[in-house]
């Protein structure tokens, strides 16, 4: 028998799926959505945070308004039920002269059966021109990014455990305000690591600023499979993570988690991975303490360290409407390009 | 009417049959493999120069999506799209809608099928009431309406009690029991191996011990027992590891696998592409190396389609929310020599997992040429390159990751009983 005969050389495998930024950057690299933060290049994350830096003076001002957006309609397509996030992405297109409308999806089509992609046609059809969406689904964003009409653009407001770029984007503006230089940096990210989209995008966002180390710290029942591979250390003691840290970022813990079996109470978490003023202590002596909010007071952190000196938290909420002026007019910028 | 098919390259998986020659079709079967037998007098003579003459396919898992889906597909679309693929046995799963619980069911399912092109259609009946897990289902009374074994197709089964007495009572009857290796609450809500893609995409995982905790139950059940268990669509290496180690203690348990496992991996489920979404997942590269060794060996000794057809709309939306499946049925054969072109295994060896592999795991008389054997078989130039494309595919589904794939060699004519029942245009035969 003879198997060469059927050898064929010009039969080739496909090249792979394609890469996240072929769907949120133009051509010539610039920003066309904002989904997720894998990806993008440090110039263009400086590029991002520079931005940023310019609006924030102005929203310092008492005229807190420029016409970037004027005429421009953005709509707030949440899937998810969300307060802060919503309000910030509303004022920042506020304070750029677009028209907002809100629209809270968990409480109409959704329901009806009306698929995701319909809604999307039926207000797509009204001539808006920006998407900030929320969904309780990963890749939610990505979707209607591949299927959202030319000209549109869609900012990820949060994808299930996926991504939420804006958040990793006000808290590397937030560091990098209070630390310059992210090369010489720890940072321990703690908690939640395995359902938190907001730890998947600021371990990308970290890592492309070349951060000195990168940690995650929680119980093994909380970490995703193979985490070391998005570039972090994993810890599972608390004081052997935050030993000379300079960021602490804690996570949410939700109520949840104890119903499936991730954790066996709040109290036995707080024991292990609570932050306390005494664990403090063990970062460094200028070290931040960050939160992407609403807080667990003695679930996750203790009161006085989430209003104590080191905590940045409610700065972070203030740096989340800069940031997100900044990506809102880059991506508008792109598709006027 | 008898044919005479000359100057085929005749491949027989059986004993390994390589000549070039003839094949005497006499009726629905086939009379002479090789030479001619004195006094055949062919009603009609084909000449097969430069093509290959192997069996037909015969595929443990397709669904034919009717009755109960059939805005996804139906027994006659399907059937044509296996013509077209090389099939010419498929085995259905029981779960349509009803699942296919009672002789009712299999009579209609047959009914179709006569209706349709001619590719022969067989059916798994259901191992529990409604496909509930619970109560058994009438088994006897299923075999006797047609029934080649009986399965609970992917849903669970209540315990492992249940799936005991039912081993048992199949095994009254000789029949073999087709089981999903899926432990249901390790599977949860995932849509993908867990593992660094899952995390990156951040996708609920399903782990590597959701098969091999399930297999494990399974394969102490079988010891147990006696009863004789086919594993369907295994998906990791560990998996295809314990099938073998089982086979060489004497169970008796066979595995087949999805021809998509032995190709694709995690890395082909990003950036969220619906129709890499199956279940079992597309798991890691070690798992594909493995099932590949496993299928080479023999361990696994069945390729299968394990198609599902989809209308585009289940395939529109965010990941975790778009129906899993491929649809396959015409992609089995073109990825299974593409083992053999990838040094994987012998072209005999290729065949037999498509043809006596599994004719043997349902004791199928077909899927082989010898002298008696049924007239099932396919013509296939093996010169011909034939890109994978919407415009001539013809499965109603067009879920399928292989589209732009491009295979050395295509299907010229589908033979069943004896009569053609699919033949390649001409404008394509170039």
């Amino acid at each position: 028998m003879n198997d060469s005969q059927i050898a064929h050389p010009g039969a080739r495998l496909p090249q792979p799926g394609p890469l996240p930024n072929r769907l949120q950057l133009t051509d010539d690299g610039q920003l066309r959505h904002m989904l997720t933060i894998e990806g993008l290049n440090r110039d263009l994350l400086n590029e991002i945070l520079d931005t940023a830096e310019s609006f924030a003076n102005m929203n310092e001002k008492a005229v807190k308004k420029v016409p970037l957006l004027r005429g421009k309609t953005i709509v707030n397509l949440f899937f998810e039920a969300s307060t802060r996030t919503r309000t910030t992405f509303e004022l920042a297109a506020k304070r750029l002269s677009a028209d907002v409308l809100n629209v809270n999806i968990s409480t109409s089509s959704a329901v009806k059966g009306e698929s995701l992609l319909d809604t999307l046609r039926n207000i797509e059809a009204m001539n808006v021109d920006m998407f900030v969406v929320r969904h309780e689904e990963s890749g939610a964003a990505h979707f209607i990014a591949r299927h959202v009409a030319p000209g549109i653009s869609v900012l990820n407001a949060g994808d299930g455990r996926h991504a939420h770029p804006t958040q990793a984007l006000l808290d590397m503006f937030t560091i990098r305000r209070h630390k310059g230089d992210f090369t010489k940096l720890k940072v321990a990210i703690v908690g939640d690591i395995l359902h938190s989209r907001v730890a998947r995008s600021q371990i990308h966002a970290l890592n492309i600023l070349q951060t000195g180390e990168v940690r995650v710290v929680a119980p093994c029942s909380l970490l995703p499979a193979d985490v070391d591979q998005l570039g972090v250390h994993v810890y599972n003691d608390l004081d052997a993570g935050l030993k000379d840290v300079d960021v602490i970022i804690m996570l949410r813990l939700q109520r949840e988690r104890m119903e499936h079996a991730h954790l066996p109470s709040e109290h036995e978490y707080y024991q292990l991975f609570g932050l306390t003023s005494r664990r403090l202590q063990l970062a460094h002596p200028t070290c931040l303490v960050m939160h992407p909010g609403p807080a667990n007071r003695g679930v996750e952190i203790e009161s006085a360290v989430a209003d104590g000196p080191h905590s940045v938290i409610l700065e972070q909420v203030t740096y989340g409407i800069s940031v997100r002026m900044a990506v809102m007019s880059m991506v508008m910028g792109a598709h006027q390009a | 009417m008898s044919v005479l098919i000359e100057n085929a390259r005749i491949l027989d998986p059986v004993d390994g049959f390589d000549t070039i020659g003839s094949l005497c079709v006499q009726g629905s079967e086939i009379l002479a493999r090789g030479q001619i037998p004195e006094g055949f007098e062919p009603r009609r003579r084909i000449d097969a120069r430069g093509l290959w003459l192997m069996p037909g396919l015969i595929d443990l898992a397709a669904r034919l999506r009717e009755p109960g889906q059939e805005h996804k597909a139906t027994i006659a679309s399907e059937t044509l799209a296996a013509a077209r693929g090389g099939i010419t046995s498929v085995v259905v799963p029981p779960d349509t809608e009803p699942p296919i619980d009672s002789p009712a069911e299999v009579e209609l399912i047959n009914r179709r099928a006569r209706q349709a092109c001619g590719v022969r259609v067989y059916v798994l009946g259901a191992l529990t009431h409604q496909l509930e897990g619970q109560q058994l289902a009438e088994m006897a009374a299923l075999v006797q309406a047609g029934a080649r074994g009986v399965s609970n197709a992917s849903r669970p089964l209540a315990s492992l009690l249940v799936l005991r007495r039912a081993l048992e009572y199949a095994n009254t009857f000789g029949l073999t029991t087709v089981l999903a290796a899926q432990d249901p609450s390790l599977t949860g809500s995932g849509c993908m191996h867990e593992g660094a893609v899952s995390t990156r995409l951040g996708l609920a995982g399903i782990p590597e011990a959701a098969e091999t905790a399930a297999l494990g139950a399974i394969l102490a059940l079988v010891e147990q027992t006696g009863a004789r268990v086919h594993v369907a669509r295994l998906s990791t290496r560990r998996g295809a590891e314990m099938i073998a180690k089982a086979r060489a203690e004497g169970l008796p348990v066979s595995a087949d696998v999805a021809a998509h496992q032995l190709f694709l991996t995690e890395v082909d489920v990003a950036e969220y592409d619906p129709n890499g979404h199956v279940i079992p997942p597309l798991r890691g590269q070690r798992d594909r190396d493995g099932l590949r060794a496993a299928v080479a060996r023999g361990d696994i000794s069945a390729i299968c389609s394990d198609h599902q057809p989809h209308e585009p709309d289940s395939k529109l939306g965010p990941f975790a929310s778009t129906e899993p499946g491929i649809s396959a049925l015409e992609t089995l054969l073109p990825l299974t020599l593409r083992l053999v072109e990838d040094g994987l295994m012998g072209l005999h060896e290729a065949l037999a997992r498509v043809t006596t592999g599994p004719a043997d795991i349902l004791g199928f008389a077909q899927g082989r040429l010898t002298p008696g054997a049924r007239a099932d078989f396919v013509l296939w130039d093996p010169e011909a390159m034939h890109e994978v494309r919407h415009a001539d595919w013809l499965s109603a589904g067009h879920n399928s990751p292989f589209f732009d794939w491009t295979f050395a060699g295509q299907v010229r004519e589908t033979w069943v009983a004896g009569r053609p029942v699919w033949t390649l245009p001409t404008e394509d035969t170039a």
